[in-house]
């Protein structure tokens, strides 16, 4: 039962980055721009988070400086992409180049470790709520299981909850969601509606930005206690993967990252365990993920539909 | 200290830098993934070269890989300007080091940890098995809960040698104990993945597991921290990982590629290299268990003592421990 539970909070810590990545690209592309670079700006953000919280012995100074530094990445996707009308992908490929190579070269000038940060002393992490209460409730049997699938994370993963709730809210029933989703769908209309295209773009590429680095700070300072090179490992790109699963939609785009999360926790935890006798050989649950990616992909989830105006730079007409 | 870090960190992005040395008979080291500063095979193998710089005075020339396809390229240049010996850090660098070590007959060559036949490289293996037995021991007595664990890097032979000798050890110390053995992956980058190393071992400790044995490179890091946080004992590999965690890595199984380095660098230079294989384990002090100030209270008396036995049994011959690599399979799980 222990495991179960186990696998399950391992579902969500999994899952965290991804979801907050995939808000960030939904965030983006829902306005019309294309956001290759969730990975770099992670990654950054990772670095920073947890260089800065190495320095300062704080994980709020961490996360600060990686919001800082992932939202000025994102403000040079932004001056490309919308001021310079340049291409998107290539523009979001840059920014995941320059941030895998100047993060090992910083890394490697600051702490003198080959790229990695010093380990954070507990006060330098986002551990593990400590919710009063929750302790006592262990033994008991169902709510025991519960709290330690929901309530043994860090903060962030609830902040992360809350703004996937936030997201879907705004863009749907806010005014500033609407007009966001119509400069992604139409950006003509909205101009000759007087509002600023570039204005509604730039927001929208902050707010990925902020996201991005949210994301990177919980993988460095949370889920780990250092910067590793490449530790993002790709996450920006299965949220991309998972973005389009879910149609560009934030509650679908949560759980389709609760799903890779879920593949990539159990094949984590299931190695080695047996099944009816049989040992699942350890390549078959590693495969397990990319599998059900390409199954899912062809044969469950319908045509999924991309914002109309996604990576084409706006001009205004003569 | 900060200068030739800074060289090391041009040099990890331009092939070239390594060209400002200048090259006669000096050795060079080419470091696998993970880097020089892994704190743990790499490192070790970086102090065996500063050592020897600061005994002996002699620049060497180094490289630290980035990518797989570094690996030849690195070991030419260094082949190009005549360093000797030219040492290959690693299993995986054996086809490139065999590749360039047949284009230059006159030059030497040593790999660490695979053996490559050829008349002028050296290769050097350590009983990786034997060390990991005697932590094997140490691990079983002092486990509460009878369940160990053991997280291996990349699914490769060699880290299976790790984990036989390991169970093995457990096996004959506690016979009804339960060991937990899990890969981090399949690929070069499960040396590099902390964060996968540490839900593993979130995964093993709720099994039940308190001694958790990580032979993964960087990855371990991330095991040695999910152990220290979740209140289970960790055991470090190849360098001494103990000062990590004080007081929560229970020991680390040593390999002296420090000492092998150093060797194969001194020999060079004072031209008594020996081609052929070399097997370091107990007998030679290649492998061995770390004990310091950091774990001191973890080990009792009496865990030492029957560790120290069977060290003198396998030095004797007595005890037999059976390497994974020799068939391919291994007696206990």
């Amino acid at each position: 039962m222990d495991l179960y539970a186990e696998i399950l909070a391992s579902t969500i810590r999994m899952s965290v980055p991804l979801v907050l990545a995939a808000l960030a690209g939904l965030w983006s592309e829902r306005s019309g721009i294309v956001d290759i670079g969730l990975e770099g700006k992670m990654l950054a953000a990772a670095f920073i988070a947890a260089s800065a919280s190495a320095v300062y012995g704080s994980a709020w100074i961490g996360l600060f400086f990686a919001i800082l530094v992932s939202v000025g990445l994102a403000l040079v996707h932004g001056y490309a992409s919308i001021n310079q009308r340049g291409n998107q992908v290539v523009s979001g490929v840059a920014i995941n180049m320059l941030a895998a190579g100047l993060a090992v070269v910083l890394g490697n000038t600051w702490f003198k470790e080959g790229g990695r940060t010093p380990s954070l002393p507990p006060e330098g992490r986002f551990l593990p709520l400590d919710i009063p209460g929750v302790a006592a409730l262990a033994d008991v049997p169902v709510l025991g299981f519960l709290a330690k699938v929901f309530l043994s994370h860090s903060i962030i993963t609830y902040v992360a909850i809350i703004l996937v709730v936030l997201t879907a809210w705004s863009l749907s029933r806010t005014r500033f969601g609407l007009r966001l989703r119509a400069v992604g769908e139409n950006p003509h209309a909205v101009d000759t509606a007087g509002i600023s295209v570039a204005g509604l773009r730039y927001r929208a590429v902050i707010i990925a930005g902020v996201l991005c680095g949210l994301a990177g700070a919980f993988i460095s300072t949370s889920l780990s206690s250092s910067f590793v090179r490449d530790m993002t490992a790709g996450s920006g790109f299965m949220a991309l993967a998972a973005l389009i699963f879910a149609n560009w939609r934030p509650w679908r785009a949560l759980f389709a990252c609760l799903l890779f999360g879920f593949l990539q926790a159990s094949g984590n935890y299931l190695q080695g365990v047996s099944l009816g006798g049989v040992q699942i050989p350890v390549q078959f649950i590693n495969m397990l993920p990319y599998v059900l990616t390409v199954v899912l992909l062809a044969g469950f989830i319908g045509k999924s539909i991309p914002p109309r105006a996604s990576g084409i730079p706006y001009t205004k007409d003569r | 200290m900060k200068r030739r870090s800074l060289l090391a960190a041009v040099a990890a992005f331009a092939m070239s830098a390594a060209a400002a040395f200048a090259a006669d008979d000096k050795p060079a080291i080419v470091f696998d993934i993970g880097g020089k500063f892994d704190k743990s095979f790499n490192e070790s193998m970086y102090n065996g070269s500063e050592k020897f710089k600061a005994e002996t005075g002699t620049a060497y020339g180094e490289f630290e890989i980035a990518n797989e396809a570094q690996r030849e390229q690195a070991i030419r240049n260094f082949a190009d300007q005549g360093y000797s010996p030219i040492i290959a850090a690693g299993f995986a660098q054996a086809s490139a080091l065999e590749k360039v070590a047949k284009e230059y007959p006159d030059l030497k060559f040593a790999i660490v940890d695979m053996v490559v036949d050829l008349p002028n490289v050296q290769s050097i293996v350590f009983n990786e098995h034997e060390g990991s037995y005697l932590v094997g021991i140490l691990a079983a007595m002092a486990s509460k809960s009878g369940k160990v664990g053991f997280v291996g890097g990349m699914d490769i032979p060699l880290i299976r040698k790790f984990a036989c000798g390991y169970a093995q050890g457990v096996k004959a110390a506690k016979a009804d104990a339960t060991i937990f053995q899990n890969m981090t992956g399949d690929t070069g980058a499960a040396w590099n993945d902390p964060v996968k190393g540490g839900e593993i071992t979130k995964g093993q400790m709720a099994q039940g597991a308190d001694v958790i044995y990580a032979a993964a490179g960087a990855t371990g890091l991330g095991v040695l921290q999910a152990a220290a946080d979740g209140g289970a004992l960790s055991i470090g590999v190849d360098a001494n990982q103990n000062y990590l965690h004080p007081g929560k890595v229970l020991t680390s199984m040593l390999k002296r590629v420090d000492v092998a380095v150093y060797n194969v660098m001194k020999a060079g230079k004072e031209g008594t290299f020996k081609p052929g294989i070399l097997a370091l384990g107990l007998k030679e002090d290649g492998v061995g268990y770390a004990m310091d100030e950091h774990n001191a209270s973890l080990v009792t008396d009496e865990m030492k003592a029957a560790a120290e036995k069977a060290k003198a049994d396998i030095i004797a011959g007595t005890i037999k421990v059976h390497d994974y690599t020799a068939d391919n399979t291994c007696p206990v799980q």
